[in-house]
């Protein structure tokens, strides 16, 4: 594998939650990014340590999942390109509730979540719409997952 | 009533492709019906038991006077149909209804969104479009189940993610063990996928509510409601505008249906029990 | 046609009755029974129901004997010609040892109506479009409909309940009849102006005894039907109905009307241009001869929405709508015009009294009132 680039503010510009920040601050956020890459099968973060990063998914799938006692690793979602995996180094207490496993070969933008977060603080300007971007993505999130809950291809028989 | 009758076929075949859904191959005994336009359907007639409204889920370049037709057993009708085997001998009507369009499709990138046995109709589709597939610009698959064991068409399903004219993700509900593919509702790929507005046509079949869902996502997405076309269903008793059952608000859905354009079928399916 | 008007005598109208039996019709026209006007089979004019009246309001229906001897002295009963056109209950096929037919033609002979109000005579037409109209028509419903001789009447008497003025559909009988009849009753005597619509029409009174029309008995007979026109009961308020009906899916008019709507379906059945059906299949034990009837259903039945395990339409309110909607809305979208005809069937035979009139006049008040002021004038 090549030089590892950085990331550039153009990258982040048209994805959520970075969209709706001024290209300033997409250029300041852009200084705390990396490119990564996965191989497949790696484990990206594991479930209760302490909630570091940020990726946003480039090309590939990333597997989360927990360990359910008789079942393994059940996979509950994965998330594919475009998609921003990792948000519990926002919310207390700050661990990861899930493990994430790049099923695929994945190459993403990784964040550093310290300087993200002491950006965020020292300015509201750029905190509140980070903080507003991400509260989309959860929204959407739960929009889907809602639909998972419905059970739509259930058989009528079995209701 | 009309003095269309049903016209005998017989049972060639029939295959499990999941637990409770059967494709069933079907052969004319007598005279065939006219060939189908994908998105059409036929009223199938259990001899004695009933006839239900089923969306044709074989290939509409077929010219052997045969007929595939999958069906989910929920309730006596379906479920008599589904227990048929080779030799039996059902009654079909049609085709009927007013199809997907793939003909004026020509010349746009597709993206076909399935959810669960959503997939039946639109099958012809995706073989009719593969057939010409210089005709079409991209095309993309996008089919949802529960689970794994869910998915219709398994054999074909992995036939098409080797066909380089074909882009297709597949994603299931329900955690699930030995499957390394995608978890989440069909929304979700739809959502992180790319599309040029201005010159696609999506084709969207499942559960009203996941089309709806799907709509919207192409809507946010900026395509024009009239480029996105579902197929509803309703209680049909005669699949020719006679009866009065099949009604959504103006539309008789044998008629003007099933496939209707989200333009004309957004409002009426947002209006309670209508 | 511009042919000459004529007029027939009482005793002309039965000859004509006879005459169609004679032509080898099925003389079907209003008699006495059980209380009501009841659409019968005539063996002769004797069975018309000569002196009886009608008392039609929500709800209501009575006979009251008349002064007069007048045999078209009545309002719309609880049937219509319907139930000839488009019967309750109809073989559509029969399978024997998997070979699946038609039932037996039995040819039976032609119907004649007489009597036929202006309001059921545009139900006639209405159900022509809609059964016989599509892609697909009703063969059955076309043949009965191809041999059928009509006599119409000209109302004079509008019901309490009858609003067909403002549906443009009477009470003058549009096309589609052989003969209309006026009838006239005073010192002159008991007669009937008769007008010619066809040539079948023409070759029967042919054959019975009558008169030329005088052109100032034309003129009574013209004048006494275009006063009904203010005589209705009642009337559909002046808006554009159909663009009503498709803005108020939302309106909190539904549940109000649910609370008293029984979903009885009474509606249904009495409306002159309801054709909805549900198929029915059976077949014997063992499983040899099966057969497939088809049967009058209507939007009210909890079932008719019936889809995935569950209907559609389980509301009252949403049944109510369906039905409303339907008939004075989506029809024009579904068949190229409006779906009533004003004969006031549903109002008398409700048991609660909904009167669609009433509803769909809140509704335009509801509309006028959202539209605010300064767009009717009036403020």
């Amino acid at each position: 594998m090549g030089p590892v680039p950085m990331a550039s503010a153009d990258q982040l510009a048209r994805i959520r939650p970075f969209d709706r920040l001024t290209p300033a601050h997409q250029s300041l956020i852009a200084t705390t990014a990396r490119d990564v890459n996965f191989p497949e099968g790696a484990t990206i973060f594991s479930d209760g340590q302490p909630a570091v990063g940020c990726w946003l998914i480039r090309a590939g799938h990333v597997a989360l999942g927990t360990e359910v006692p008789g079942r393994g690793q059940v996979v509950v979602q994965t998330l594919g390109p475009g998609e921003v995996l990792g948000w519990s180094w926002l919310v207390p207490p700050y661990h990861w509730h899930f493990t994430a496993v790049a099923s695929t070969e994945v190459s993403a933008v990784e964040f550093d979540t310290a300087r993200l977060r002491a950006l965020a603080d020292s300015d509201p300007a750029l905190g509140y719409p980070l903080s507003l971007g991400f509260f989309e993505i959860v929204v959407a999130r739960l929009q889907h997952t809602r639909s998972r809950l419905l059970d739509l291809y259930g058989s009528p028989r079995d209701r | 009533m009309t003095g269309n009758l049903p016209l005998l076929y017989k049972v060639a075949s029939s295959h499990a492709e999941t637990q409770d859904s059967f494709s069933l191959r079907l052969e004319p005994i007598g005279a065939a019906l006219p060939a189908f336009e994908p998105g059409q359907f036929t009223m199938l007639y259990k001899i004695g038991v009933g006839e239900i409204a089923i969306s044709v889920s074989g290939d509409p370049t077929t010219r052997d006077g045969s007929l595939t037709q999958t069906i989910r057993d929920v309730g006596a009708v379906s479920r008599a149909l589904t227990a048929t085997r080779a030799g039996d001998v059902i009654g079909v009507r049609g085709p009927y209804g007013h199809g997907w369009g793939l003909d004026q499709a020509a010349g746009h990138d597709l993206v076909i969104i399935a959810g669960g046995v959503g997939l039946a109709p639109l099958r012809p589709v995706v073989l009719g479009a593969l057939a010409r597939r210089h005709d079409f610009g991209r095309i993309v698959l996008i089919a949802g189940a529960r689970t794994p064991g869910e998915f219709l068409f398994t054999e074909q399903l992995a036939a098409w993610a080797d066909e380089p004219g074909l882009e297709v993700q597949l994603t299931v509900d329900q955690p699930a063990t030995a499957w390394d593919g995608q978890v989440g509702f069909v929304t979700e790929p739809l959502s992180t996928l790319e599309i040029d507005v201005r010159r696609t046509i999506a084709f969207v079949c499942g559960p009203e509510p996941m089309m709806r869902f799907c709509a919207n996502v192409l809507l946010a997405k900026g395509l024009p409601a009239r480029s996105i076309k579902i197929s509803l269903e309703r209680n049909m008793q005669c699949g020719v505008g006679l009866c009065g059952h099949c009604q959504l608000g103006p539309l008789l859905i044998c008629r003007d249906g099933p496939v209707i354009d989200y333009e004309c079928a957004a409002q009426l399916l947002a209006t309670r029990e209508l | 046609m511009t042919e000459q008007a004529a007029v027939l005598s009482r005793a002309g109208l039965d000859e004509l009755i006879a005459a169609l039996i004679d032509d080898g019709y099925r003389v079907v026209g209003p008699t006495m029974r059980d209380n009501a006007i009841v659409l019968a089979e005539l063996n002769s004019g004797a069975d018309l129901p000569a002196g009886w009246g009608v008392d039609a309001a929500p709800g209501r229906y009575r006979l009251r004997r008349r002064a007069d001897q007048a045999v078209f002295g009545h309002s719309a009963g609880p049937q219509s010609w319907k139930r000839f056109l488009h019967p309750p209950r109809q073989q559509l096929l029969t399978a024997d040892c998997g070979v699946v037919s038609a039932p037996e033609e039995q040819d039976p002979a032609p119907y004649a109506f007489i009597g036929v109000r202006a309001c059921d005579l545009a139900a006639v037409a209405t159900l022509g479009t809609v059964l016989g109209g599509g892609a697909y028509p009703d063969s059955r419903f076309a043949r009965r409909r191809r041999g059928l001789f009509v006599v119409a009447a000209g109302c004079t008497e509008p019901g309490g309940v009858c609003f067909c003025a403002s549906m443009g559909s009477g009470p003058q009988p549009g096309p589609g009849y052989d003969l209309s009849l006026t009838e006239q009753i005073d010192d002159q005597g008991h007669r009937f102006v008769v007008d010619v619509g066809t040539e079948p029409g023409r070759r029967v009174l042919a054959k019975v005894s009558h008169r030329a029309a005088a052109d100032a008995e034309v003129d009574e007979a013209r004048a006494a039907v275009a006063a009904a026109e203010q005589l209705m009961g009642r009337r559909m308020p002046e808006v554009d109905i159909r663009a009503l009906l498709a803005a108020s899916r939302e309106s909190p008019l539904w549940n109000q009307v649910a609370d008293r709507c029984l979903t009885c379906g009474n509606c249904t059945m009495v409306c002159p241009t309801c054709y909805c059906t549900s198929t029915e299949d059976t077949s014997d034990l063992t499983g040899e001869h099966a057969e497939r009837w088809e049967h009058w259903a209507s939007c009210f039945e909890l079932d008719y929405s019936y889809l995935h395990g569950g209907s559609v339409r389980t509301s009252g309110a949403s049944r109510y709508r369906q039905w409303i909607t339907h008939k004075l809305s989506t029809w024009h979208d579904q068949f190229g015009g409006s779906g009533c005809v004003g004969c006031g069937r549903c109002i008398a035979w409700c048991p609660v009294g909904i009167d669609i009139t009433e509803e769909t006049a809140k509704l335009a008040a509801e509309r006028q009132e959202e539209d605010g002021p300064g767009t009717d004038g009036q403020r």
